[in-house]
Formats: C-alpha cells, structure tokens, sequence
C-alpha cells in the first residue's frame, strides 16, 4: 500500500502539510481495492484483526455517533468502542467529527457502518495518514517489511516466522505481508492505467491542442481566440520542433492566442509545457530559451495564463462528463519533475468520451455539415460517420430551410399586408445564410495522428511550385491533381504546407498555363469549408474576378466555377460584390448567345462559349444568395440574360440559371421581373424535364413566384400544373418532394387552380403524403390541403379518403411551420359537421385548445382560427369547451397578447364560445370586459371585426353591458364606422346595438356622433347592418324622447 | 514588333511559282495568306534570294524569327524547335517547311500541335524521350537558392514526378502513345518540357500584322 499509495494514488498539493486525494478513476479505484481489502479484513483474518496499531490512525469523519451500532458506547457528541487495547485505551474513538481507530477490526466495522460514505472516509482516512503503514506497524517494521521487498520469497518469510516466537512480532509480519500483498495488487491494476502516460508525448499533445482547436475561434463561449503550431512541418514522429531542439525533449512550439491577453509562445517538451521567448521579430526564429516554469500540460498552463480560459473551460468541460475528470487534474499547479507526476489516463478516457464530445461537437457544427454534405460526397461520408442521426439532416438543404421559414411567416398573414412581406423576406433570406456554413470558428481536427504520405508527396509538389520556372510549376500543378483533391487529408495537406498561398500567387502571373493549372486545383479544393475561407482571408476572390475579364475563356471559366464554390459564405460573397464581379459574371452570360469572339483561338484551350455562360450562372447562383448581390445581378441587368439562357437547351446551363433564380425570387423585385420576362412559361416547360435537379429547381422558383396571384394563374396557363400534380407521384427524392409540394400549396391559393387539382385528384395524393414524410414536405402537404378546404366539395373528399386522422396526428408535432400549416386545415376542415365529428372524436379540439399554449404566436392565432369552426360544429359545444380544465381562463388571458393576429383570433374564438351562456359567465368572471375593452383603441379592421362581434356576444351576460360602458369601450367603437371595411361596419353596428340597450351607452353614442355615421348604415344593401343601425338608432332615439318627456311633464 | 527586314526580295512571278509548289503543303491558309508568309519568308533571308539554291533559313537567322516574332527566349528550346521545324534535316528551314511550320503555330490542330511538342522533345530519333533528355530539359527549370537541396536532386526527382504522370506503360521512357495520352488527359501538359508553341497573344499579333488588309493588297498585286 504504501508504495502503491506514494507513486500510484495521485494527490493535490493544493492545500499544503496533508494533500488530498483527486477524484480520478485511478484513486477511485485505488480506494475500491482499499475499502475491500479492509472490509473484508475482519472476517478472514481474526487474529490480525485485533493486533492494535502502534499508532492510531485519525482523521476528520462525517460519521454521526448515531450511526454506530452495538459495541460501543454513545454519549453526545463521543464515542467509545468497547473493545479496549491493553492499555484501556478504546480502539476507536469518535469525538466531534474527530475520529480515532487503532485496529483493522475497528476498521472493517466503521466501514460497515459508513455504508455509501465508505469511500469518503477511507479518503479521509488516507489523507490523513500519508503513511498508515508506518502508523499501523511502527518504524521498525517499515524497515523489515522494505528489506523484505528486496527478497521476496515465500520461503524466507516462513523462516523469519519460524524463529521469531514473538507472537506479536509474527502478527506484524503477518500483517505486513498482507500489506504489501494488497501493495503489489493496487500496483499493478494502476499501472496499467498509468503506463499510459508518464511523460508527455507527441501524441497527447497533439490530442490536447486538436481538443482546444475544436473550442477556439471567435466569440464569447469559445475557451481560445486561437492555438496553432509554429510549424506546419510535423516529423514522422510527431515532433514539430527541429531536430536540435527534439534532442532535449522538446516535441513542438505554439502560438496560443487567449480572448483576454497577448498571444503567448508555448513550447512542448516531454518534461511538460513553458512559455518561450516567443518569435524574433527580426530572424522570425523561435527563442527556445525557457520563460516560464514547467507546467505539466497545456491546460494547466494555460490557466494559468489566462482567467477566461480558465473560467470557459470549465464551462465546456462541466458539460461533459469525460473532460471534467480532466479538469480536476489541470488545477494542479506546476510540479518540478514531471516523471513523479502519473498523469491521467488520458488518452483512455478520451476514447471513452470522444463519441459524446464528438456528438455535441456535431451539433454545433451542424449548418457547416450540413452544407457541405449538400455540396460534396467526400464530405457527406465524413458527416455520415459522425452519427446516425444527424444524418437524415444534411439532405435537407438550405434551399428547403428557407422554405420553412418563409412558410413560418407563412400565409395565414397574408391580409396582414404588403409590409410585411419585405420582412419576411428578410427572415428567410438572413436564415437562408445562416443556414449554411457561416463562418465557423472551427478548424476540424484531422482524427489520424500520423500523417498520410499524400502529405509528404503534396509537399514536395508545392516545393516544386515554389521554386520553379514555368515549366516545372505547370509539372508540378498536373502532378498535384492525381491526388484524389477531394479528399480532405489532400485539401488540408495543400493549405497546411502553404500550397493556398502560391496557388493564389500563382493567379498573378502573366503565365496562362500557369493559371489555369492552379484554377483547376483551387477549384477542386475549394469544396472544402475551410480551404475556402483560407482562399478569401489570403485574398484570392478579387484576383480570380480579375481573371474574368481574361481573353481566354478557358480561365474565364475556371475562375467563375471557383468562385462559385468559393462564394459559399457570406463574407465570400460580399468580396466577390465589393470588387465588381457580379457585373463581369452577368457578363458572361452573354457569350451563350453565338456571338463569336474575334481573332482565333487555338484548339486545345478552346471551350464552348456556353460552357462560359454557364460558369458564369455557377457563379451568380452562389453569390446569389446574398441579398445585396441579388440586387446587384439584377442591376447589372442579370435577369434578361438569365431569362434568355432560361430557353437553352443545355440542361446543365439550366441548373444554375433556375437555380439563381429561384435563390433571387425571395425579392419582390425580381417576382415582378420573372412574371414580365416570361420566365414562368420556361419554368414551367422545365418542370417536364428529365433532370430531377432542375425539376426541383423549377418547382422551387415557382414556390417562391406564386404568392402572386398573376403568377398562379400564369402558371395555370401555361399548363403548369399536370405536371405538379404527376411529379408528386414520385416521392424518392425528398428535395424535390419538397418542392413540388410547395410549388402546389402556393398555387392552390387561387381557387380555379385548386379546381383543376381536384380533376388530377391531386388531393388525394396529398393525403396519402400526410403520413411518412419529412417535415418540409409535410408542411407543403399541409398547407396545400389546407388552401384547398376551404372548399366545401375538398373538405368531403380529404374526409373520405381519410385525411382527417392524420392531419389531427399531425397537431402534436413541434414544428411551427408545420403547426400553422395544420391548424389551418384542421379548422378549414372542422367547417364540415361530417369532418368535426371525426375530429372530435380524434380529441382534436383538445389537441388544438392546447396549441394556445405555444410559444410562437402564428401557432396559437392559427390555433384559435381553427377552434372557431370547431365549436361553431361540434355537438355539445359548450359541454366539450367546459371540459377542458383551465382551457376558458387560457383563452380570456390571450386577450393580453401583443400580437393582432392572436388577439384577431381569440376574439373570433371568445365570440365563439360566448354563444354558450354558461361559458359566457365563466369568462366573464375571468375578466372577459376590461380586456377586451383594453383592446378597443385599435387601428387593425381585421381586430377590429372580430372584436366588435366578442363584445356584441358578450354583452348578452348579466351587466357585461354596462361593464363594456364603464371600461369605455363605446367610444372608440363608435369610431370603427368610420372604417372602410364593411365587415367591420357589420360588426360594430351589433355590438352598438348591443351595447345601446344601455342608457350610459346610449349617450356615450351620442356624445361619439354615431347617429349621423349610424343613419349612412341604414341604407346599406347589407341587411345585418341594416337591422342593427336601425335597431342601434332606435334605441338612442327611445332614451331621447324618454328623457324630452321626463323633462317636460 | 520589328522585323529585321534583309535584303531578300522576291518578284512577284516568282512568288507565284513557289506558293504554286507549295499547294500540296499541309497547311491551315489559303493562298492569298500563303503568299504573305512566303514574301515573309524571302525577307527574313539575309543572304538574299538565289532562285534554285536549296537551303533557306539558317539556324541563327531562324531563331532570331521565334524571338522577334514569337517572343521566345530560350536558346536550347529554340534549338529544338528549329529542329523540329526541319523536317528533312538538312539544316536549313525551306519555304515548305516555314509555312507548314506556322500553320501550326498559328493555326494548328490539337493533334498538329501535340505531334509537333513531341517532335520537339525528342532529338535522337529512337522515337522515345529518356530520362536523359527530360533531365537536359529541365535543368533550368529549378530557380537556384531556392531549394535546400542539391539541385540536381530536385531536377531528378522533377523528371520522376512527370515520368509517374505521363510514362503511361512504365518502360522508363515516354513514347508518343504516352505523350499522346498524357496531354490528351490534361491539355497543359502540351508544352510539359518548355514552351515552344507561342502564346496566343503573340499569335495574333504575327497574323494581325503580316495578313493585314489582306485583300485590299491582294488586289494590288493583281494589278
């Protein structure tokens, strides 16, 4: 034990004199094998059990007197066990928290007691007692016992037993035998454990600074601005330093950059971490000379260093659990001699927790996955590799998400005006950026330690690049594109050796082949994230939008693909903007129109003018993404050129050009234009193409066009929508499933396009979509069935192909989009009595009562939309409404909502469930009146309308009328006539009339100048109004003549 | 650009004799631009013309065309290309041999050009470039200081590099099947051992300047 506990256990020297324990795997295990060992002392060995301690072992106990049991003797705060030594001394003695044990039995039954706090005191006990063995059998014996360590063999023991006739002596040595047996096990268990690591090696540094890598970057909650090598040069042994310096253990320098001091120069050596001299400004040479003390790691120093790593680190690594180990180990502050510090077991706990690290690792990375599984398949495997479940999300394309969004704000608002399109677009456009890779701070690790020899031949190649004349760059740029360059280990080799930067040089030249080699790999290396983001910080987008004005169309080409995949970032498009390369990519546009170029060129550069064309709408499609640069295209007159390409009959000119846009189609701009350019007619031959691409494309466009009814009917002219409706009979490829389901939804707006769906029993098809579909198409499902309910006739044929189940399954989903979308057609269809009686009994009322509750308010306006239809429908209405507990005093306190949609909707709702007397008074007593009074002074018809019909049914309980006067309601009611909207004329005209039954009322009209606005009603054709004005007119009329007649008899 | 104009001369029927013998000539012009390269040709000679001499440019006087008109600089290269303009080894570039020459300079083929890079390349006449040749190509293609090591090892280690991307059949040396194939898979490697085409730029140049308002002094002739 004592040699086990001296090298193995590992202790703090936070506190000094006694350190304490760590909470590492090896001491808890070392404890384990302790508590046992003891436990367990008692009962196999008796006779040793009761030798007594030369000396006891003390240490501070949680142990309460109360928990001892019979055998010893309780008084306060003391306890004596009853067991004595010889000298009358108790063999345990508990005083305070104060504990005294003197033998191995008085041990094994404390820790009998302690029950679960066994670990904890045998922790205690041990911190206590740095050395129990010398306490427990006195010097003496340390000293036999450490020769016999020398000579281990049984045989002498048995001899030295033999002739010692000492009974206590032969106990001791007993015991010590023991000891040392229980020594050697606690040894040997550990040291597998710590063999792992003793000194630092290559290999866990490299793990250490991989680790801090994935947690730097910018922002607050990252533990590092930055850490990287000095050298990009890594030895086959996984050292970084020069071999001179490898000689005295240094494996590597770093330059660490922490969020709250100057960048700090680290060098890694076996002996453990020190801050250097950092680099000579002049020589631009590491001094190795030494700065610092020696920290055992990089962690720890870098604590050290910096109190914001120190705190976020904490942060990071509390959330999971494999690094919290580490963090207890990194509070130890510098040890001289690294060799005496058995480090954790790393590299074995890392293992053990790469998948949850890596998981969540994920999870924060997931637009940048996301995006360049879309983009790339080397890199879709990598994403697949990382978990199952994230798989299903990076098929989804920003293209789809932004659909989401935009459908989120979706078309339930569309009497809520033209604002707040330009809004809407806005949304989507800023997540359709955000979606994808928008800088991330992350520099993936490489998971392989070595390095693969493609980075040693990609090396010299770049040597090569370097240092040639033309003849051996334009060798060496061939040579470099037979590596497999989609190829991640490839991408990062070149940037890594610093490849990027003479690629880039290359560009500058006067050398067209020169050029073009480079163009050719920077195009192919460019799929990668962060090979792009090298590319931008290096400042190769303007040189590359240089080359577009190139003669050689060749280069021209090969610059626009790069941009094209380069401008996948926001601040990658905003260069490519900012240095006029929107304009020369529509420009190059052009050249697909057989204009021949003068002079002659030769044969073996020569490419098609249409390939031109089309990497210059490669281009514009990436850039488009950006909302400025679609401003830019457009005046830079793209959209004509796009119109025009857009009748092409190449298929890959097709792509990009529908591509861009469908992107550009979120402006309301360019909806116009599209419509003008004749571009749906093209849009809509496409949709017939073979290309699934496109089709989706296409679909997509015409997704985003179609808010616009001319649009919608366009597309119906030109026999758009057979081919919607048949592509909606292929549901393999989700993207395009999603789209074509949107392009549907958006044109069953319009209600003949919704006939001619129903003649390609487009619906039924779209209940069989409602089941088994990933949310995007589910909630262009939706929302196209629910454009088409509110026709009667559609209603009857979703209930009859059993639309209704599903659609009500679909309320307890979380997807706002989609909740709206379903809400929606739940109340289209809880219109038709037939429908409400499956809904309720589905308890779709209760599914939709309790959407009220969400946090989104289009959700709960929507929900409260569909519960009107319901309740006006369901048998026993007021019963059902009753019986959901709490479900009035929800709906009355909605009325406090900011949002007009959801207070529009509400008091649609509350004049609903107003029609029940008996949940007229349960309201009323949750305060029905002065809320929706509050809510009077209002502006929006749409509230309005629905309010005036709230207060007009409420008035009909008790002294609600009077209430509504009292609250000054009437007045601002009386304004509403002022209104343009007949509906809400109608409305108010009844609440008036309801309210008038009032005298206060009556005159409050009065005073308002309602009459006047009253009598114009009259002669409305509507015949409500009509009734109600009169009836209004009336009652003032009848208070008047009561009052002349009250004055003058 | 400035031509060095020499004291040849050619009178017009004479010209017409020879662009006439010229007819079976593997070129991409037509007669009109044919007559132009010829006179051209006549200009460049220093010697003068000497109706039924053999002969024609000379090395020297032909090098100093590719620089002047083509901008090429490279000695060793040029020599190469004067050799693989001289078809019948004879020394000297004769009118057939100049303007099928230009042809594909200025007008040649895919095939054409990668027939002719490869007859560049190729000096002994075994039909192969060895790794000796590649060796003497590229020898100056290394910047010096800029590599650690030996010089000749970086060269050495270039000729391996390009004989794995383009020794198709693994024999050591390159043939034109190998050569073939290489460019046809990556159009840069035409000029793999140095340039000895012309830019395009230079191209247009030469034909801008030499067949300018062609028909217009086509017509004068015929005057």
């Amino acid at each position: 034990m004592g040699v086990a506990l001296t090298r193995a256990a590992q202790w703090t020297t936070a506190g000094f004199g006694a350190g304490t324990l760590e909470l590492t795997p090896l001491n808890e295990s070392l404890l384990k094998d302790i508590v046992k060992f003891v436990e367990s002392f008692g009962t196999k060995y008796p006779q040793e059990a009761e030798f007594v301690f030369k000396e006891s072992l003390q240490w501070p106990t949680t142990l309460e007197p109360s928990e001892f049991e019979s055998g010893y003797v309780v008084s306060g705060s003391t306890v004596k066990s009853e067991e004595n030594s010889k000298d009358g001394e108790p063999l345990l003695f508990l005083s305070g928290s104060d504990i005294k044990v003197s033998s191995f039995g008085q041990l094994s039954r404390l820790l009998h007691f302690a029950k679960d706090k066994k670990l904890k005191e045998t922790q205690a006990c041990l911190e206590a007692n740095r050395d129990p063995i010398m306490k427990i059998l006195g010097a003496a014996t340390q000293g036999i016992v450490e020769k016999e360590e020398e000579d281990l063999t049984a045989i002498r023991f048995l001899d030295k037993m033999k002739k010692d006739e000492n009974y206590e002596n032969n106990i001791k040595t007993k015991i010590s035998l023991l000891l040392q047996q229980l020594d050697m096990n606690l040894l040997d268990s550990s040291l597998k454990n710590i063999s792992l690591e003793t000194r630092l090696s290559p290999a866990s540094i490299k793990n250490d600074v991989d680790l801090l890598k994935r947690f730097s970057g910018k922002g607050e909650q990252t533990v590092l601005e930055s850490i990287n090598y000095t050298s990009d040069f890594e030895f086959a042994n996984g050292c970084r330093a020069p071999p001179w310096r490898q000689m005295q253990g240094e494996i590597c320098y770093l330059s660490v950059k922490p969020h709250d001091c100057d960048c700090i120069y680290l060098t890694c050596s076996t002996a453990g971490v020190f801050v250097n001299g950092g680099i000579e400004s002049d020589t631009e040479e590491i001094n190795y000379e030494r700065c610092s003390d020696i920290y055992k790691d990089l962690v720890t120093i870098l604590r050290e260093k910096s109190a914001k790593f120190s705190e976020n680190i904490s942060k990071q690594q509390h959330s999971f659990f494999g690094a919290k180990k580490k963090e207890k180990k990194k509070k130890r502050p510098p040890l001289p001699e690294a060799e005496e510090i058995p480090n954790l077991p790393q590299t074995s706990t890392a293992s053990q927790k790469s998948p949850s690290v890596k998981r969540r690792m994920v999870r924060k990375l997931e637009p940048s996955l996301k995006w360049t599984s879309s983009v790339t398949l080397q890199e879709k495997q990598d994403s697949i590799k990382e978990s199952q479940e994230e798989k299903s999300l990076p098929t989804t394309t920003e293209r789809t998400k932004s659909l989401i969004s935009s459908t989120s704000t979706g078309r339930t608002h569309s009497l809520t005006g033209k604002s707040s399109v330009k809004i809407e677009d806005l949304i989507s456009e800023s997540s359709s950026e955000s979606e994808e890779e928008d800088e991330q701070p992350d520099h993936r690790q490489e998971g392989q330690t070595d390095l693969p020899s493609e980075y040693w031949q990609i090396q010299k190649l770049v040597k090569y690049l370097k240092g040639g004349n033309q003849t051996a760059t334009v060798i060496a740029l061939c040579s470099m594109r037979d590596f497999n360059l989609s190829q991640e280990t490839c991408q990062l080799a070149i940037r890594d050796v610093g490849g990027l930067e003479v690629l880039i040089n290359l560009l500058e030249t006067d050398d067209v082949k020169c050029k073009i080699g480079s163009l050719k790999i920077l195009k192919e290396i460019s799929h990668n994230p962060q090979i792009r983001r090298t590319i931008v910080d290096l400042g190769g987008l303007p040189i590359m939008v240089d080359i577009l004005d190139s003669p050689d169309k060749n280069l021209k080409c090969l610059a626009a693909e790069t941009i094209a995949h380069v401008a996948k970032f926001k601040r990658a498009r905003r260069t490519v903007r900012q240095h006029g390369g929107i304009k020369k990519l529509v420009e190059l546009l052009d050249y697909a129109q057989g204009k021949t170029d003068p002079g002659h060129y030769h044969s073996i550069y020569e490419i098609k003018d249409v390939e031109v064309a089309r990497c210059g709408a490669l281009a514009l499609w990436s850039c488009s993404k950006s909302h400025a640069n679609k401003e830019a295209i457009r005046k830079a007159g793209g959209i004509p050129r796009l119109a025009r390409l857009l009748k092409s009959p190449h298929q890959n000119m097709l792509i990009p050009v529908v591509g861009t846009l469908q992107e550009c189609a979120s402006e309301e701009h360019y909806r116009a234009a599209i419509k003008a350019e004749r571009i749906i007619e093209s849009l809509v031959k496409n949709l017939s193409s073979e290309n699934e691409v496109l089709q989706e494309h296409c679909a997509m466009a015409i997704y985003q066009c179609a808010e616009d009814e001319e649009t919608r009917d366009l597309v119906r002219q030109h026999g758009g929508l057979k081919p919607l409706a048949s592509l909606l009979n292929n549901t393999d490829n989700k993207k395009r499933l999603a789209a074509v389901t949107g392009a549907i939804w958006k044109c069953a707006i319009s209600r003949e396009n919704v006939t001619k769906f129903r003649e390609f029993k487009t619906i039924e098809t779209l209940v069989g979509l409602l089941t088994n579909q990933p949310e995007e198409v589910l909630v262009n499902v939706v929302g196209a069935l629910g454009e088409c309910c509110q026709e009667p006739e559609n209603r009857a044929i979703i209930r009859r192909c059993g639309g209704i189940q599903p659609l009500v399954n679909l309320l307890v989903g979380t997807n706002q989009a989609l909740l709206v979308n379903v809400t929606k057609a739940v109340g289209a269809c809880a219109a038709e009595p037939e429908s409400m009686i499956i809904i309720d009994r589905l308890d779709g009322v209760r599914l939709l009562w309790s959407l009220l509750k969400n946090p989104h308010p289009d959700v709960k306006a929507s929900a409260a939309w569909a519960l009107c239809p319901c309740i006006e429908n369901a048998k026993d209405a007021g019963e059902m409404v009753r019986s959901f507990v709490g479900g009035l005093e929800l709906v009355v306190n909605l009325l406090k909502s900011e949002n007009k949609e959801v207070l529009a909707s509400v008091c649609a709702a509350i004049t609903n469930i107003a029609k029940d007397q008996e949940n007229l008074a349960v309201i009323t007593d949750h305060g029905v009146v002065p809320l929706l009074s509050k809510l009077a002074n209002t502006n929006n018809d749409k509230l309005r309308r629905h309010l005036a019909e709230a207060i007009s049914r409420c008035c009909m309980w008790g002294r609600n009328r009077i209430a509504f006067g009292e609250h000054k309601a009437v007045a601002p009611l009386v304004r509403y006539l002022k209104s343009k909207d007949t509906d809400v004329h109608r409305a108010t005209a009844q609440a008036l009339y309801q309210l008038s039954e009032d005298a206060n009322n009556c005159i409050t009209m009065h005073e308002n100048g309602a009459v006047k606005l009253l009598l114009d009603m009259v002669g409305s054709p509507d015949e409500v109004l009509q009734e109600a004005a009169a009836g209004c007119i009336a009652n003032i009329r009848r208070l008047a003549l009561a009052t002349e007649k009250a004055r003058y008899s | 650009m400035s031509m060095k104009k020499g004291s040849g001369s050619i009178d017009l029927r004479s010209l017409k004799k020879v662009v006439k013998a010229l007819s079976k000539a593997a070129t991409h012009f037509n007669k009109n631009e044919m007559e132009r390269l010829v006179k051209l040709f006549y200009s460049f000679m220093e010697k003068g013309y000497e109706q039924g001499t053999r002969g024609g440019l000379e090395r020297s006087e032909f090098r100093n065309v590719l620089h002047s008109a083509f901008g090429m600089t490279d000695d060793m290269l040029m020599n190469r290309v004067f050799g693989a303009f001289d078809k019948d080894n004879d020394n000297h570039i004769n009118t057939t041999e100049w303007v099928e020459g230009l042809s594909i300079f200025l007008r040649g083929t895919f095939e054409e050009k990668l027939k002719y890079c490869y007859r560049v390349y190729y000096l002994n006449g075994d039909g192969y470039i060895s790794q000796d040749e590649m060796y003497d190509m590229l020898k100056n293609s290394l910047l010096k200081h800029s590599i650690e090591e030996e010089p000749d090892e970086g060269i050495k280690e270039l000729v391996e590099i390009t004989m794995k991307k383009m020794d198709y059949d693994n024999d050591g040396k390159l043939s034109y099947e190998d050569f073939e194939q290489a460019v046809k898979n990556d159009h840069l490697l035409m000029e793999v051992f140095g340039p000895c085409l012309p830019g395009t730029e230079k191209c247009l140049e030469f034909e801008t300047l030499i067949f300018k308002d062609i028909n217009t002094e086509f017509t004068e002739f015929q005057l």
